[in-house]
C-alpha cells in the first residue's frame, strides 16, 4: 500500500473512532519504516482536527469525541517508542499538568479535556481528582510544564482555583506557567477575575485555547 | 350506587420487565458486588453472610440476604411535624412534594443572577416553604455560604427547625455532623425515644455510581437507622457516563445500588424505615451535563418508582424541577411535566420544587409558582369522582331545562371540591390583565414572595427550645472557629 493511501486511512480511522484500525495502521507504518512524525502530522492529526470540527458543528457528541481521542492515543502509543529513539525530527507541542482541585471528586469533564489534549499531541500529566493544590505546581516544576489546568465542578471547590493562583503569586511563580481553569460552575468572567490565563467552554475549545496560549508564549506557530 | 373514584396512574414497564430488572439487579449485587468504604458497614454485611473482600472493600450480596432484608423493611414510613401532632404517611400512592435539597446557589430576586446563598436566604426560603400548602415537607434546601463548610449541613437543619413545623428532608456532608443533627432533632422532640416514635427528618444517602457506597453515606444509613429516622436511597446513575446508557441498564444498576443500601439499614436495625429513591439522569452527550428536566430522566424516575412499589417499598424521586437558569418557559415545561408524571407514577416523596440548573440552584419565586404546579398535580391524581346519583338528571328535573347554575345549592356544594383556584396563575380577561399592569408570572411571583414574607409572621419554635438549639449550634460553630452564628436570635 502506498504512503498516501495509508495516511488517508489513518485520518479516516480517527474520524471513525476505530481504535483497532488506527493501531494496525501505526504498526504497518512502522514496518514500512515511514517517518513517524510525518505519519502523525499528515495521517492522524488531520483526523482529530476533523473530529473537532464535527464536534463544533454539532454532528459529533461526547461518545464520538472520546472514542476518536482514545483511538488517537492508542495509535500514538504505538509510534511513541520509535519517536523516542530520536532519529526523527520531533517537536513537542507542549506539556500540560491537569487535575480536579482538592475537595472535588468529579473527573468526567477533566478526563475529556485531558483526553482531547493528549490526542492533539500534547504531553498530558493527569493528576486525577481531589488533588492538593501544591501537587499541581510541584508536578509542573518537575516536568517543566507549559500549562496547568485546574478543574472544579462545585462552587465550593472552585475557590481552590483562586487559591492556586494566589499560591503561585506567593511563590513568585506567576507567569511561569500558563494557568487555565474549567468546570461546570466556572465562567470566563471568573477566570479573568482570579487572574487565570484562560478558560474554555468545552474540550475542543480547550485544545484551541492551549494552542493559542503556547503560540503566545513561544511565538511559535503551532498547527 | 356511587362508583368508586379511579386513581389515575401511569406505569411504563410491563410487570415482566420489572421482575427481570429486579432479578438482574440482584445478580449484579451477587456477582459483581459493590464497593463499601465503611468498615462498620462491611462488618455488618460480613456477619450477615455477605462475602467481603477486605483488601478491595468489595462486598458480594447473596440473594437470600437481600430478600431477608426486603422482608424486614417496612412498606410505609411515617413522619410527624415539629409539634409531633400531624402525621404523614410515606407509602402506597400518597404523593408529598418538597423543595429540592442542597442548592449551592440562589436566583437573586433583583439581579436575576445565580449567587451563593447566605443565612437570610435560607430563612426566607424555609419560611416560604412553610406557607406553601402543596409542599408537605421542608428540605434543607440551600447551603449557606456564610458558615464554615464543615458545619453547613447541620446549620441548614438548625434553621429549618427554627422556622418551620414541616418534616424535613436532609442529609449529612460529613460523618461527624450526624451527632449534631441528632442533638438538634432530639432537642425538638424532647428525648430520643420520642424522636424514634415520631420521626421528624428523612436522611438522604447517595451511593456513588457505579456500585459504590462511600464512607460518609454508608455511615449515614447506619446512624439514621439506629435513630429511627428514614433513609432515602438516592441512586443517581448518569446514562452512558456513570451507568449503562440504556434506560433498563441504568435501572438494573439503580436496583443494585439502592438495595445494597437497604440491606445496610436493615442490618443496622431490622425494620428501619427506608425509602427507595433516586436522582438518576439522562446524561447529555453534547454538553456533558445532567439534565433533570429531560423526558428520559423522568422516565427512569417513573420506572424506579414502579420497581420500588413492586419491592413493597416507599418511593422517592427528584422530579418537578428544571435545568433552566431563569424563570422562563423551559422552567415551566420541565417542572410541570415532572410534577404531573411523578404524581401519576405515585412517587411518595417528590423532591424538586423551586429548583433550577441541574439541582444546583433554588429560587424563592419559582418555589411559589411550583406550589401551584404541585397543587394541580395533586388535583389531577384525585381523579374524577362521582359526587352524586344521579349526576345531572335530578337537577334538570327539579330546575327545568335552563337552570341558573350559578345560584344552585349543588354548585355551592361542589365547586370548591371539583375545581381548584391558584391566585398566581393568570385567568384574568385581557383588559383586566392590562389594567393590573401587564405582569408576567415571574413578576407576580416576585410580588407574592415579598407580600408573604412581609405579612406572614414566621412559625417559630417555642423560645425555650430555640435557646436549646442555639446552644447546640453555637457549640458546633466554636468548634469550627466561628465566634458568632450569622443567624440572629428572634425576639
Amino acid at each position: 500500500m502506498d504512503k498516501e493511501r495509508i495516511l488517508a486511512l489513518m485520518t479516516q480511522a480517527i474520524i471513525e473512532g476505530d481504535q483497532t484500525e488506527a493501531v494496525r495502521l501505526a504498526q504497518e507504518a512502522l514496518s514500512l519504516r515511514l517517518d513517524p512524525t510525518e505519519v502523525i502530522e499528515r495521517g492522524y492529526v488531520p483526523g482529530i482536527q476533523k473530529v473537532g470540527e464535527l464536534w463544533e458543528k454539532g454532528d459529533y457528541f461526547l461518545p464520538e469525541l472520546i472514542t476518536s481521542a482514545e483511538a488517537m492515543k492508542a495509535a500514538m502509543a504505538v509510534l511513541d517508542p520509535e519517536l523516542k529513539r530520536g532519529i526523527y525530527a520531533t517537536k513537542s507541542m507542549g506539556k500540560i499538568v491537569i487535575g480536579t482541585v482538592e475537595g472535588d471528586i468529579h473527573d468526567i469533564g477533566k478526563n475529556i479535556v485531558a483526553s482531547m489534549l493528549q490526542a492533539s499531541g500534547f504531553e498530558v500529566y493527569d493528576l486525577g481528582a481531589d488533588v492538593k493544590l501544591e501537587k499541581f505546581w510541584q508536578k509542573a516544576e518537575e516536568v517543566q510544564a507549559d500549562v496547568i489546568g485546574l478543574s472544579a465542578l462545585l462552587t465550593t471547590t472552585m475557590v481552590g482555583q483562586k487559591r492556586f493562583l494566589e499560591m503561585l503569586a506567593e511563590r513568585q511563580l506567576t507567569g511561569r506557567f500558563k494557568v487555565i481553569v474549567g468546570g461546570a460552575p466556572v465562567t470566563a468572567e471568573w477566570a479573568q477575575r482570579i487572574g487565570a490565563d484562560g478558560y474554555a467552554e468545552n474540550a475542543v475549545a480547550a485544545v484551541r485555547l492551549v494552542k493559542e496560549l503556547l503560540s503566545q508564549k513561544t511565538g511559535r506557530k503551532t498547527p | 350506587m356511587i362508583s368508586p373514584c379511579l386513581r389515575p396512574k401511569v406505569t411504563l414497564l410491563s410487570e415482566e420487565l420489572v421482575d427481570k430488572i429486579i432479578a438482574e439487579g440482584l445478580a449484579l449485587m451477587d456477582k459483581v458486588g459493590l464497593l463499601v468504604e465503611n468498615a462498620a458497614a462491611r462488618k455488618l454485611l460480613q456477619d450477615a453472610g455477605a462475602r467481603v473482600e477486605e483488601r478491595s472493600q468489595r462486598v458480594y450480596f447473596p440473594q437470600s440476604l437481600v430478600e431477608a432484608c426486603l422482608k424486614t423493611a417496612p412498606a410505609k414510613v411515617f413522619l410527624f411535624d415539629r409539634q409531633g401532632e400531624k402525621s404523614f404517611t410515606v407509602g402506597e400512592d400518597e404523593v408529598h412534594f418538597n423543595p429540592g435539597s442542597a442548592a449551592v446557589t440562589i436566583l437573586d430576586s433583583k439581579s436575576r443572577v445565580l449567587r451563593p446563598p447566605v443565612t437570610a436566604d435560607l430563612v426566607n426560603f424555609i419560611r416560604l416553604t412553610e406557607l406553601m400548602s402543596h409542599l408537605d415537607f421542608q428540605s434543607t434546601s440551600l447551603i449557606s455560604s456564610d458558615v464554615p463548610q464543615a458545619m453547613a449541613d447541620s446549620y441548614r437543619l438548625f434553621i429549618c427547625l427554627q422556622y418551620s413545623s414541616k418534616p424535613i428532608v436532609t442529609g449529612t456532608f460529613r460523618v461527624e455532623s450526624f451527632e449534631v443533627m441528632k442533638d438538634l432533632l432530639v432537642a425538638v422532640r424532647g428525648n430520643e425515644e420520642q424522636l424514634r416514635q415520631k420521626p421528624l427528618a428523612i436522611f438522604d444517602a447517595c451511593p456513588s455510581p457505579p456500585l459504590k457506597w462511600s464512607h460518609l453515606t454508608s455511615q449515614s444509613l447506619i446512624d439514621a437507622a439506629r435513630l429511627g429516622q428514614p433513609s432515602e436511597l438516592i441512586s443517581m446513575g448518569l446514562t452512558g457516563a456513570t451507568s449503562p446508557v440504556t434506560i433498563t441498564g441504568t435501572l438494573v444498576q439503580h436496583v443494585a445500588e439502592n438495595l445494597s443500601g437497604l440491606v445496610i439499614t436493615q442490618l443496622a436495625k431490622p425494620g428501619a424505615p427506608v425509602i427507595f429513591g433516586g436522582s438518576p439522569a439522562s446524561f447529555d452527550m453534547r454538553k456533558g451535563t445532567t439534565p433533570m428536566g429531560a423526558m428520559e430522566t423522568m422516565m427512569i424516575d417513573m420506572a424506579s418508582a414502579q420497581i420500588g412499589k413492586r419491592l413493597g417499598l416507599p418511593t422517592h424521586a427528584y422530579m418537578a424541577l428544571s435545568d433552566s437558569k431563569t424563570l422562563d418557559y423551559q422552567a415551566g415545561i420541565e417542572t410541570t411535566a415532572g410534577a404531573i408524571l411523578a404524581a401519576l407514577a405515585g412517587v411518595n416523596v417528590v423532591s424538586g420544587p423551586g429548583m433550577l440548573a441541574f439541582e444546583s440552584a433554588q429560587s424563592l419565586e419559582k418555589l411559589v409558582i411550583d406550589d401551584a404546579v404541585c397543587g394541580q398535580a395533586q388535583r389531577l391524581i384525585q381523579g374524577i369522582a362521582q359526587r352524586d346519583e344521579p349526576m345531572a338528571l335530578s337537577i334538570f328535573e327539579k330546575e327545568g331545562p335552563l337552570p341558573n347554575f350559578l345560584t344552585l345549592a349543588h354548585t355551592r356544594q361542589w365547586y370548591r371540591k371539583e375545581h381548584t383556584y391558584f391566585p398566581l396563575i393568570d385567568r384574568d380577561s385581557y383588559d383586566a390583565w392590562v389594567a393590573a399592569g401587564q405582569k408576567d408570572l415571574a413578576q407576580r411571583a416576585k410580588e407574592t414572595v415579598e407580600n408573604l414574607l412581609a405579612s406572614q409572621p414566621p412559625n417559630l419554635l417555642p423560645e425555650k427550645k430555640r435557646k436549646e438549639l442555639r446552644a447546640i449550634m453555637e457549640r458546633e460553630a466554636k468548634r469550627h472557629g466561628l465566634s458568632q452564628l450569622p443567624l440572629k436570635e428572634e425576639v
